[in-house]
C-alpha cells in the first residue's frame, strides 16, 4: 500500500511486526493484527472503550497513530492478566458485577490501571476523575467504582509495583 | 450493596441455593480478560468490507444518482441501489411468532425515490479493504431536490401540512375510556392542567452496531449480528427474497441494546450484499452512522388535565399524548399503547379519557427504547401529581397515598393485575430512606430539594401479539448440565439468569452449567430480548424444562433408594431423602443410572403467556399486558440558581421485583436505568435541524460520565407475586421509569418552580427562574 511502512509494536510483552499506513490508528493497527480485545466505540477519543497502556499511561488507542507507538510498550486487557493468573482489577469487575454488556470493559479496566500507576491509594472522587473519559451505559459506574477501589487496596495489600 | 426488605408477613419465607445469590455472572470471566468476541470481532478468509451511502437531507427527492466512478474504483466489488433491488420492501413490525402484520409498516430498504428522513440510505458499498470502501462512498455522485418537510408532529397533524405516512401523518391512535372523565372534572373542587414535553433520546450502547455474513454450502445466508432479536432471520428473508429457512441469525454477546438494537439495523445489507457477491461481508457502524441509523426515543408531548376534590382525591382525569414517531412507522403503535395505557400511573381514577396519537414527521423515526413509551407518562404523571399536591396546599406523599392503585385494583384498562401492588410500601420506603422533606432548602444561589416518583410498568410482550418462548434443558452424563435457548444477552445476565434456574431445580452449581444461546437455526427460539420478557418467558421456559428432567431423575433416585419420589431432593450435586440425608448418590452416579436404563435426559419447553385479543377500539378495556411492576425513585439535588446546574446529590430505589434470581445483576439493572433516566432528565438530548441531526457525536450528545453518578441506595422487595420463575417480576425497563419525573420533583422543591420540558438543562432552570421572577 502507498505511504505504507513496516513497523514493529511491541504488545503485551512481544514484539509484532506490522505493516501499516501513516494514517492507521494504532486502534486499528491492533484490531487488524488480532487484538480485537480492543473494543471501537466512538474513534473520536469520546469513549474510552479503545484504551490501552502506552508505557503504563492510558490513552485512547484511536486518538494515536500507530507509527509514533513504535518502540513503547503497549498493553492490552489481555496482557493484565489471564483466568489462571487474573490481575486485581479483573478478578474485583468479575466478582463484584462491573463487567455488564462488557464493551466498555477493556477501557475501563485499562484506564483504572493508569489511575493506580499515578496514585496507587486514590480516593473515590479521584478514581471518577480518572474514569471520567470511559463512558459506560450499563453500570451507572456504581460497581466499577467498588471495583476499582477494591482492585487498588487488594494491589497495596500485596506490594504490587504501579 | 442493596438491601432486601420484607414487609409482609404474608410473603412466605424460602430458602435457595442459587437463586437470589449475588453470583458472578456465567459471562463476567471472558469480559474481564477480553475473551468474549463481540459481533464485531469475527473474520473471514477473503472478507469485504462494507459502506452504505446515506442521504444528507431529511426531506427530499432523488433526481441523479451515479455510482460509476465509484464502481471504477480499484478494489471496489459491488454497489448496491434501489435499481438492483426488486420493489421488495422490509417490513419493520415487531418480530410477532403469529405470522401477523401490521398495516403501513413497509418501507424501502433503499431510497428509490423520496427521501424522509437525514440519513436514509442511498448506496450500499462493498471493497476489498476498509479503505477502499470510504473512497468510494465519497465517489457516489447523487442530487437531493429538497421537498417541503415537517418536523412538529403538532404542525404535522394540521390541515395541508407536507405528508410523511398515510393520509394525514397520523400513524396510531389509541383511546382508553372509563367511567366520565368529562363529569369528573366538571364536578372537580380544583382542575390542574399542564403540558409536559420529553426529548428525543439516544440509546448510546457502546458497541455500534456490526455484523458479517456468508453464505455457507447449503445456500443459507448466514450473519453473524448483534442484536437483540435473532428471530429478524424472518424479516431479513422477506426483504432479501428467500425462504425463512434460508436465514440464519448467530448472535453474539450484545455490547448493550436498550432497545436499539431491537428493529433490523445492518442485517438486510449484509444479506443483500453477501447474496450479490458470494462473498463474506462485513459492516460495522461508524459511531455518526450508528446515531443516524437506528431510532430514537419518542418524543412526547402529553396536556394531563387532573379533577382533585378539596379531600385530596382524583375525581376525573384527561390525558392528551402526542408523539413523533419520525419518517417511518417501526414500533410506533405499541410504543404508545404503552404510553397510553400507564398514563395515570399507579394510581386509582374511576373516570378517566386517555386520547393518544404518534405522528410522522421528517424527523429520525422513533422505535424501542427501554422503558418503551411508558417511561414518558410516568415523567408527566408523577411531575403532575407533585403539581396537584401543591394545589391543594397537601403533603406530597399524603397526596398520593389517598390515589394508589393497591393489590387486586383494576388498572385503566379495566384489567387486573395478577401479582401484587406494593406501590405504596415502595414510596413509603424510598422517601424514608432519603429523608423525606428537607426542613430547610439552603440560603444562598445554591438551592437543595428532593423528589419522589413512583410507576407502573409492564413486563412481558403485549398480550395480543399471543407471545411464547422457548427452552431445552438437558444432563450430559458427566453431570454438567446444558441449557439451550435462543435468548440473547444484551449485558443484563440474560443468560445467566437461565443457567442460575437450571442448576437451582437440578441441585447442581453454576459452574457445572453451559447456555449456549442467540442462533435462529439450532438454539429453540426464545422470542427476543426486549420489553422486560426475557426473565419473565425464556426464565419459566428453562424451570419448566429442568423441572421436568428434574422428575425422572428424581423418580430413578427414589427406585435405587426404596422410598417415594416425594422425599427425594437434589441440592449439593447430590440426590438425597429429605429426612433422611444420608441415603444419598453422587447426581452423576444418578445421571449414569438413568443414562444405562434410557430415561430420557433433556427436555424441550414452549411457555406460553396469557393470550388475550386487541383491546376494545373505542374504550382501551381489556388485558394488554400480562402483568405490572411497581415501585418508586427519590432524588436530592442541589441546583445552583445562578447558572443553572443541577446536581443529582442522593438517589435512592426501591422497587418491588418479585424475587431476586441474581442479586448483583437486579442492582447493576437498577443502577443503569438510573444513569439512564438521569441523563434524560437533565443533559441527553438527540437535536434536530430540519430533521438533521446536529448531536452527531458523544461530545455533543452528553450523557452522564463517572462523575455526575451518585451511588444509588437499593432497596429490593420481594413479593413473590410474579409470573416469572419463582414469582419473579422483572426490572430492565421498570429501573429507568421514575428516575426523570423524581429528579424533576426534587429540582421544583429546590427552587420553587418547575421546568416542564426535558432535558431540564442550565439554560432551561434559569430561563424558568427568570419567568417565575417575571411574574412576582
Amino acid at each position: 500500500m502507498k505511504n505504507s511502512k513496516e513497523i514493529i509494536l511491541k504488545i503485551n510483552g512481544r514484539n509484532e511486526k506490522i505493516t501499516v499506513p501513516s494514517h492507521r490508528t494504532l486502534l486499528e493497527a491492533l484490531r487488524e493484527t488480532g487484538h480485537v480485545e480492543v473494543k471501537c466505540g466512538c474513534e473520536k477519543g469520546d469513549c474510552g472503550a479503545c484504551a490501552v497502556l502506552v508505557d503504563n499511561v492510558a490513552i485512547d488507542s484511536c486518538l494515536t497513530l500507530a507509527w509514533t507507538s513504535e518502540g513503547k510498550e503497549i498493553t492490552t486487557i489481555s496482557g493484565l492478566g489471564t483466568p489462571d493468573e487474573p490481575h486485581p482489577l479483573q478478578a474485583a469487575f468479575r466478582d463484584l458485577g462491573a463487567a455488564q454488556c462488557g464493551f466498555c470493559t477493556p477501557g475501563m479496566i485499562i484506564a483504572a490501571q493508569g489511575v493506580i500507576n499515578d496514585n496507587p491509594a486514590p480516593t473515590d472522587d479521584e478514581i471518577r476523575m480518572g474514569l471520567s473519559g470511559n463512558l459506560c451505559r450499563c453500570t451507572g459506574y456504581a460497581k466499577i467504582l467498588d471495583a476499582v477501589g477494591h482492585a487498588a487496596s487488594e494491589m497495596r495489600k500485596n506490594g504490587e509495583p504501579s | 450493596m442493596s438491601t432486601i426488605v420484607n414487609l409482609d408477613d404474608s410473603v412466605p419465607n424460602v430458602n435457595y441455593r442459587q437463586v437470589g445469590k449475588p453470583l458472578p455472572r456465567t459471562d463476567a470471566a471472558g469480559k474481564v480478560f477480553g475473551k468474549t468476541p463481540y459481533a464485531g470481532d469475527y473474520q473471514m478468509p477473503g472478507m469485504l468490507h462494507m459502506r452504505v451511502v446515506r442521504a444528507d437531507i431529511a426531506s427530499a427527492e432523488l433526481t441523479h444518482l451515479d455510482v460509476e466512478k465509484a464502481r471504477a474504483l480499484a478494489g471496489v466489488v459491488e454497489i448496491i441501489t434501489a435499481a438492483d433491488l426488486p420493489d421488495r420492501m422490509a417490513a419493520t413490525d415487531i418480530p410477532g411468532q403469529t405470522g401477523q402484520k401490521r398495516m403501513d409498516t413497509d418501507q424501502q430498504v433503499l431510497v428509490r425515490k423520496r427521501v424522509k428522513y437525514f440519513g436514509e440510505p442511498i448506496a450500499l458499498i462493498a471493497a476489498e479493504t476498509p479503505d477502499i470502501a470510504n473512497r468510494a462512498a465519497e465517489l457516489v455522485a447523487f442530487t437531493l431536490k429538497p421537498i417541503p418537510g415537517v418536523y412538529d408532529p403538532i404542525e404535522a397533524m394540521k390541515p395541508g401540512a407536507p405528508i410523511v405516512q398515510g393520509k394525514d401523518n397520523v400513524v396510531a391512535t389509541h383511546k382508553i375510556k372509563k367511567g366520565d372523565a368529562a363529569a369528573g372534572l366538571a364536578a372537580a373542587d380544583i382542575v390542574i392542567e399542564n403540558t409536559y414535553k420529553t426529548p428525543f433520546q439516544e440509546h448510546a450502547f457502546l458497541e455500534p452496531e456490526v455484523g458479517l455474513a456468508w453464505i455457507d454450502e447449503n445456500e443459507v445466508i448466514n450473519i453473524r449480528v448483534c442484536t437483540q432479536v435473532i428471530e429478524h432471520f424472518r424479516a431479513i428473508a422477506d426483504a432479501v427474497g428467500v425462504p425463512h429457512n434460508k436465514v440464519r441469525i448467530r448472535g453474539a454477546l450484545v455490547g448493550g441494546g436498550f432497545g436499539g438494537k431491537e428493529d433490523v439495523t445492518v442485517e438486510i445489507y449484509l444479506a443483500l450484499m453477501a447474496k450479490r457477491t458470494l462473498r463474506p461481508v462485513r459492516l460495522e457502524y461508524t459511531r455518526e452512522d450508528s446515531l443516524v441509523g437506528h431510532g430514537k426515543r419518542h418524543p412526547f408531548t402529553l396536556t394531563y388535565k387532573t379533577g382533585l376534590t378539596k379531600d385530596g382525591k382524583i375525581c376525573g382525569l384527561d390525558v392528551q399524548i402526542i408523539a413523533d414517531s419520525g419518517a417511518y412507522v417501526f414500533l410506533s403503535p405499541y410504543v404508545l399503547l404503552y404510553g397510553a395505557v400507564n398514563a395515570p400511573g399507579p394510581y386509582k381514577v374511576e373516570n378517566l379519557n386517555v386520547f393518544a396519537q404518534a405522528v410522522a414527521t421528517n424527523n429520525m423515526f422513533t422505535s424501542a427504547f427501554r422503558g418503551f413509551g411508558g417511561m414518558q407518562s410516568c415523567a408527566a404523571y408523577e411531575q403532575q401529581m407533585d403539581e396537584c399536591a401543591k394545589a391543594l396546599g397537601m403533603d406530597r406523599i399524603e397526596f398520593r397515598r389517598l390515589n394508589y392503585l393497591n393489590t387486586g385494583d383494576e388498572i385503566s384498562t379495566g384489567f387486573v393485575p395478577p401479582s401484587a401492588i406494593w406501590t405504596e410500601k415502595c414510596v413509603d420506603l424510598a422517601w424514608k430512606n432519603l429523608g423525606g422533606e428537607l426542613a430547610l432548602k439552603k440560603d444562598g444561589p445554591i438551592k437543595i430539594g428532593r423528589g419522589v416518583a413512583a410507576y407502573q410498568q409492564s413486563y412481558g410482550r403485549l398480550t395480543f401479539l399471543h407471545d411464547t418462548s422457548e427452552a431445552w434443558v438437558g444432563v450430559e452424563i458427566d453431570g454438567t448440565v446444558i441449557v439451550r435457548s435462543g435468548v440473547t444477552d444484551i449485558g443484563a445476565g440474560q443468560v445467566s439468569a437461565l443457567g442460575q434456574i437450571a442448576v437451582e431445580i437440578l441441585g447442581v452449581s453454576l459452574e457445572d452449567v453451559i447456555i449456549y444461546n442467540s442462533d435462529s437455526a439450532v438454539t429453540p427460539l426464545a422470542g427476543t430480548t426486549t420489553a422486560t420478557r426475557a426473565l419473565y418467558m425464556t426464565g419459566n421456559a428453562t424451570k419448566m424444562a429442568a423441572e421436568a428432567v428434574r422428575k425422572r431423575l428424581v423418580a430413578r433416585a427414589a427406585k435405587s433408594f426404596g422410598v417415594e419420589p416425594d422425599v427425594v431432593d437434589l441440592g449439593g450435586s447430590r440426590a438425597f431423602v429429605i429426612d433422611n440425608p444420608e441415603t444419598s448418590m453422587e447426581f452423576i452416579d444418578l445421571v449414569k443410572l438413568c443414562a444405562s436404563d434410557g430415561i430420557h435426559r433433556s427436555e424441550l419447553v414452549n411457555f406460553k403467556a396469557p393470550f388475550s385479543d386487541y383491546l376494545d377500539p373505542e374504550t382501551g378495556q381489556g388485558q394488554a399486558h400480562p402483568d405490572y411492576v411497581y415501585g418508586a425513585h427519590a432524588i436530592e439535588v442541589s441546583v445552583d440558581t445562578d447558572t443553572g446546574e443541577v446536581r443529582v446529590l442522593r438517589s435512592v430505589a426501591v422497587h418491588d421485583i418479585g424475587q431476586c434470581i441474581n442479586r448483583a445483576a437486579v442492582e447493576g439493572q437498577i443502577e443503569g436505568g438510573t444513569q439512564n433516566g438521569q441523563g434524560f432528565a437533565l443533559s441527553e438530548e438527540m437535536l434536530y435541524e430540519e430533521g438533521k441531526l446536529v448531536t452527531p457525536s458523544f461530545s455533543e450528545y452528553l450523557m452522564p460520565t463517572s462523575m455526575d453518578m451518585p451511588r444509588v441506595e437499593i432497596s429490593l422487595l420481594e413479593s413473590r407475586s410474579g409470573l416469572g420463575p419463582f414469582g419473579a417480576k422483572g426490572i430492565g425497563e421498570p429501573a429507568i421509569s421514575p428516575v426523570a419525573p423524581a429528579i424533576a420533583n426534587a429540582i421544583a422543591d429546590a427552587i420553587g418552580v418547575r421546568v416542564f420540558e426535558m432535558p431540564i438543562t442550565p439554560e432551561r432552570v434559569v430561563n424558568a427562574l427568570k419567568g417565575a421572577v417575571g411574574q412576582m
